[in-house]
This record gives structure tokens, C-alpha cells and sequence, in this order.
């Protein structure tokens, strides 16, 4: 065992000295690790960051929140199925809400009715258009959480006197009074004037599909008086514990069955959707650009790791007369494997580190030139990059260091 | 008839009996070794002689434990090292066997003293004794000054003492100096012949294997190979006048 130490701190001295001796041979071939490297820690730091972005959009959607629509939010290969659907009314939220104050121990708080349309806003001279108005009640902030930079959501009452105020996101405030607070001033949708009452806080987008931020909240009966033609409408559902989701799912849609009068003979003729069977289908796609995009890098990383082959048998052959003399004074066979696996890894490591340095930089400036772009850097990034390099350096130098332990000493020492 | 400066043989070290040694090259079969007996004792100063292709260079890799034979029976120290495998033989030349060679072979990036504490490192030392033990040998071959060179920075004759440092950092039972000094003028030839008679007379084994006579000459003993048999076994006596004819 103290042999085999000495053993492997005298390999690391060897190929220390070996890479200083061939300063410029062993950059080269590290060149090849260096962006095998910044390619696979480039793309383990997007997939990351998607895989951050896809989270923080589906805690948008919210894991407690059950969603009743007229169309299912997984892929549909006969959407003409749905589409002669009823559509969803938002009366509905308030029935809902009866039969759940009714139900003994009901997984389910609350039901909030939400209807949209796309509209431009204008202030003064600015216009923002194709913005989601949305119309719903003040039990919205029940179901979702809405944080404010400025001003607050409307309240019961504004709801039901069906006031003309309006909260907006945070995209629409910005673009219609980049400069001064838009609270209390009054903007125009469709030619209506609504009074800014609240401003929402910054949400990014929700996959990068559509912005978060380019909404506007209107009350829902206040929406109905001006843009009810053609808006779609769902009915939003709090469960009481998220772990419950397949009895509260079934709850709701006995309820929603009672609403719509179904006989026991027909099918649903409604869906109600949540964050995970929409997650449920997303994943193996998220998986497959994952898995597609690591195996493109790896390749770039496969061919750094032949480039460190090939310098390793080279090395391997220069120096087959001092293995023999090695050999001669005792080395044994699992020493000279040793002795050029580490070679082959402190070359690995080298690429590895400048590799990972590179790739930091470049993450900063990529972070801040494009902030919208996810990429994310992580200390399980770093080790694990570091643990490619080591495995790399150990694969690829296995063949050459193979055959330098197999030497026989005599042929080796007479090796010129 | 022995020389009254002779002295008595110690116990045996290496006892080889009627070994062989055959190369299949392509088609054909090299015999390098056809039957080779030779019996060396404890503190003799032998020396192999032999024109080249007389299986000179076979024996000493057999000697040397760098290479099996094909039939026969090899024991060193009473230990049969005929069936070995490569890694036992590695522990064997490591401990037991101390090489010189006739182009030095030390690693050129190394310092004398890495260089001397390698068969050290090999046997497992710590690296305080290591240094220390390497420091000594040098020390005894006459370079405690030469200790941070690199060989490089040292003449052909310091790189050999380097080398006999080397050979001789792990106290091995034998010696083994291949033309040690093939690559050297003769004035430093000379210089290393007295170190290795130094070594001698301290007791050590000393098994050389040259092609020149007047090498060979320093031995006490020397044994003349040709066609891979040996041809003659004779005892010289310290002047070099041949006086007995061995076995």
C-alpha cells in the first residue's frame, strides 16, 4: 500500500516534469480537452439553466392549482373532438364554489373563474399591443402568487361594482411609463380608460413561449362589460393538499359533471389540466434535447480524448527505453500503467481546469450580453466536469500505458 | 593451485544448470543458449566474455532476471526464479540485482540523486531513508558533490558512477555491468574498472559482461562463451595471469 503511494506521487512528479519538458506538445493535445470541455460545460450549464426555467415556469402554474378547460394541455391528435366542446363559462367558479362549501372535507378551497383576450394598451403617446388582458376576481391572489413592485391587486368590491381599474405586468408598466409611476394614471384598452391600481413584479416568461409580464389584470365582470366577445375562459381550482391530486382531480370532476348535467353515459366533456401531466409530457423532450445535445458535445470531447491517445502512445514509444530501465531497476508492470494513466490524466486535468476556466468567462459574458438566455453555472458542474476529465485521461490513456506495462524489459532496454 | 591472494568463495548465489534460451524468428529458431551450467558464489568478480552472437548478451539477460529461459533451472539465492512471472521478477531485480549499463541509462530530466533513489522507490521506502540512502551511494562513488546535476551536467564517467550509485543504493547480491565502459574514453574506462574493484574488495558480487579482454582482465574469474555453450570456465589471479582452468 505505501509502495503503491510513492508509486503514484512519483507518477504525478514524472508527468508534471513530462508536461513541462513538452510544453507545447502537451498544450496542443490539451487544446483538444480544453474545448471538449467548454462545449460539454457550455451545455451542461444551458440544459441546467432550461431545466431551471421550465421549474420556475411551472411553479407559475402553481402545483396546487387545477385548471377546468374546454381543451387538454397535453398533446391532442384529435383536437376536432374538443373543439365543438361547450366552452367553459366563468359562472361555473361560482357554482363550483357552492358545491364545495357543501362537500364535507373537500380537497378542494376554492374555484376562480379567468377569462382572456389579446389587446393593445395605450398611454398617451405609448402603445403596447397583443397583450393578454385577463379578466378575474380578487380570490385570484388565492390561487396564485402575485408579488407587486407597486400599487396592489383590486379588491372584492371593485370586482363586483365592476370598476374600471387594472393591475398590470411588469413588461406593459415598463413600456407605457419607462420613465415615473404609472399608479393611478389612467391607461386605455380598446378605448376604455382603466386606473393603473398595481404593478406586478418581474416573472419571466413561461417557456420561453410568451412573457409573464405582457398582461394586464382587469376585474372579471369588468372585462365582460368590454371584451367578452371571442375571450377564452378556464376555471381555476386550489386543492386543499397538493399531495392529494388524484382525489382532488376526481372530486372536481364529479363536480364538474354535476355543473355541465352529464348523464352517467356520457364522457367528459371538459378537461381538467395540471402542472404535472404537463410536465409529465414535456420531460421526455426536455430529455431528448438534453441527452442530443450532451452526445453532440461529447463528441467534440471524444475527439480531444483520441488527441491524448495518440500523444500517449507517442510518449510511450519515445520513452520505451526508459520504461526498460525502469523495469530494470524493479518497476513493476502495474507502474508503468500507473505512470502513464496519470500522464495521460494530469493532461486530461490541465484541459480540463483551462477548459472549465473558459467556460466560466464565457457563461459571464453569455449571462450578461443575453440575460434572458438560461445558462447556469453550479459547483455540481464544476466537480462533475472535473470528474469527465479524469475519466477521459483514464480511457484514453489505458491503451497506450497498457501496452507500456506489457513491454518486455529485454526489447526495451535494447530500444533505440 | 589457487593464488594466495584468493579469496575463499562465500555461499552460492546464482546456480544455473543446463539452461537454454531460443528466439522463433520468422521461420527460424535462434538457440542463443544450448545448455549453459555456471555456479556464481558470494563475492566473486566474474566476468562474461564473448564475441558477439555466442549468447553473451542471452545469459546476462537471464543473469539479470530481465528474461526467462526456456528449459533448465535457474535459482537465485536459492530461489528458482526459472518459472517466475514478470512482476516477481521485477521484486527480484529490484533487490537483488544492481544493473550498470553501457549507455548509463539514467533519466535525463532527473536529477543524480532521483535518479539513485529510483530503485528505492520502487521497493517501497520512505522518502527520508530514501534520500538518504541515495545521498550515501553517491556519496561512496565519489559524487556527494554532484548530487542536484542533471546528467547532462555531468562527463560520461560521472554519469556511470551515477549509474554504479544506482546499482548499488539497494545493497543487491550481484552487480551487473554490462561494457560499462563501452562509451567511455579508457582514462575514465580505467577510473570505472577501480571503482568496480573497489566494490569488489567491499565484498560485493561483481558479474561483468564485456567483449574486450583487457576488461575482462579485472575479474578474477572469467567465463568465455561461444555458439551459446560455454567454452571455458578459468580462474585468473589478481595480476591477470590466467592460472586455472574452472570445472
Amino acid at each position: 500500500m505505501r509502495r503503491l503511494i510513492y508509486e503514484l506521487s512519483e507518477s504525478w512528479k514524472i508527468a508534471l516534469a513530462q508536461m513541462q519538458a513538452n510544453k507545447t506538445r502537451s498544450m496542443l493535445t490539451a487544446l483538444g480537452v480544453i474545448i471538449g470541455i467548454v462545449a460539454v460545460t457550455l451545455m451542461g450549464t444551458a440544459i441546467t439553466g432550461i431545466q431551471t426555467g421550465f421549474d420556475k415556469s411551472m411553479s407559475i402554474l402553481g402545483d396546487d392549482v387545477l385548471y377546468v378547460s374546454q381543451f387538454p394541455w397535453t398533446p391532442m391528435s384529435d383536437w376536432w373532438n374538443y373543439r365543438d366542446r361547450k366552452e367553459i363559462k366563468t359562472e361555473y367558479a361560482e357554482t363550483l364554489n357552492r358545491m364545495i362549501a357543501a362537500t364535507p372535507k373537500s380537497n378542494l378551497v376554492t374555484a376562480v373563474p379567468t377569462s382572456n383576450i389579446t389587446r393593445s394598451v395605450k398611454y398617451e403617446d405609448n402603445q403596447v399591443s397583443n397583450i393578454f388582458v385577463q379578466g378575474t376576481t380578487a380570490d385570484y391572489t388565492l390561487i396564485s402568487t402575485v408579488d407587486f413592485t407597486a400599487g396592489r391587486f383590486f379588491n372584492d368590491a371593485e370586482t363586483k361594482s365592476a370598476a374600471s381599474v387594472c393591475v398590470l405586468g411588469y413588461d406593459v408598466a415598463d413600456a407605457l411609463f419607462p420613465s415615473g409611476s404609472s399608479i393611478d394614471k389612467f391607461v386605455q384598452i380598446n378605448g376604455q380608460r382603466f386606473k393603473v391600481i398595481g404593478v406586478g413584479a418581474r416573472q419571466g416568461s413561461f417557456l420561453g413561449l410568451f412573457s409573464l409580464d405582457s398582461i394586464v389584470i382587469v376585474p372579471l365582470p369588468t372585462f365582460k362589460r368590454f371584451f367578452s366577445a371571442k375571450s377564452e375562459s378556464d376555471v381555476r381550482v386550489k386543492m386543499k393538499d397538493k399531495t392529494k391530486l388524484v382525489e382532488a382531480k376526481s372530486e372536481l370532476t364529479g363536480l364538474m359533471r354535476r355543473v355541465r348535467a352529464l348523464p352517467p353515459e356520457k364522457k367528459d366533456d371538459f378537461n381538467i389540466n395540471e402542472q404535472q401531466a404537463f410536465k409529465s409530457t414535456l420531460d421526455p423532450v426536455k430529455n431528448s434535447i438534453a441527452i442530443a445535445g450532451l452526445f453532440i458535445t461529447g463528441l467534440s470531447l471524444f475527439v480531444g480524448a483520441i488527441g491524448i491517445m495518440n500523444i500517449t502512445f507517442v510518449s510511450v514509444k519515445e520513452r520505451t527505453k526508459e520504461i526498460g530501465t525502469r523495469k530494470a531497476l524493479g518497476a513493476r508492470r502495474r507502474t508503468i500503467l500507473l505512470q502513464f494513466l496519470i500522464e495521460s490524466t494530469a493532461l486530461c486535468l490541465l484541459g480540463g481546469l483551462i477548459g472549465l476556466s473558459f467556460a466560466y468567462v464565457l457563461c459571464f459574458a453569455i449571462g450578461k450580453a443575453l440575460p434572458s438566455f438560461p445558462i447556469q453555472f453550479s459547483a455540481a458542474l464544476v466537480i462533475t466536469s472535473m470528474l469527465v476529465s479524469v475519466l477521459t485521461g483514464l480511457i484514453s490513456g489505458f491503451a497506450p500505458a497498457w501496452s507500456a506495462s506489457r513491454l518486455d524489459p529485454v526489447t526495451a532496454l535494447r530500444y533505440e | 593451485m589457487q593464488s594466495a591472494n584468493m579469496r575463499p568463495f562465500g555461499p552460492i548465489v546464482i546456480d544455473i544448470e543446463n539452461i537454454t534460451k531460443h528466439y522463433v524468428m520468422g521461420e527460424e529458431t535462434v538457440h542463443a543458449l544450448r545448455g549453459v551450467t555456471l555456479q556464481i558464489h558470494r563475492n566473486e568478480y566474474l566476468a562474461i566474455m564473448g564475441p558477439s552472437g555466442s549468447g553473451k548478451s542471452t545469459l546476462m539477460n537471464m543473469l539479470g532476471c530481465l528474461d526467462t529461459p526456456s528449459s533448465g533451472r535457474y535459482e537465485f539465492n536459492g530461489k528458482d526464479v526459472s518459472s517466475m512471472d514478470g512482476d516477481e521478477l521485477a521484486e527480484i531485480r529490484n533487490k537483488e540485482i544492481g544493473f550498470v549499463f553501457q549507455t548509463f541509462n539514467l533519466l535525463p530530466r532527473s536529477t543524480s540523486l532521483r535518479n539513485v533513489e529510483l530503485p528505492l522507490i520502487y521497493a517501497g521506502i520512505d522518502p527520508d531513508t530514501r534520500e538518504e540512502r541515495a545521498a550515501q551511494a553517491l556519496r561512496d562513488v565519489g559524487l556527494g558533490d554532484r548530487m542536484h546535476h542533471k546528467p547532462n551536467e555531468l562527463s560520461g564517467g560521472q554519469r556511470q558512477r551515477v549509474a554504479i550509485a544506482r546499482a548499488l543504493v539497494n545493497n543487491p547480491s550481484i552487480i551487473l555491468a554490462d561494457e560499462p565502459t563501452g562509451n567511455l574514453d579508457s582514462k575514465t574506462g580505467e577510473e570505472i574498472m577501480s571503482l568496480l574493484e573497489i566494490l569488489y574488495e567491499q565484498g560485493n558480487t561483481v558479474i561483468l559482461v564485456t567483449h574486450e579482454a583487457d576488461i575482462a582482465a579485472h575479474a578474477r574469474r572469467s567465463v568465455h562463451l561461444r555458439d551459446g555453450l560455454v567454452e571455458n570456465d578459468t580462474l585468473v589471479d589478481s595480476v591477470g595471469l590466467e592460472s586455472l582452468v574452472y570445472t
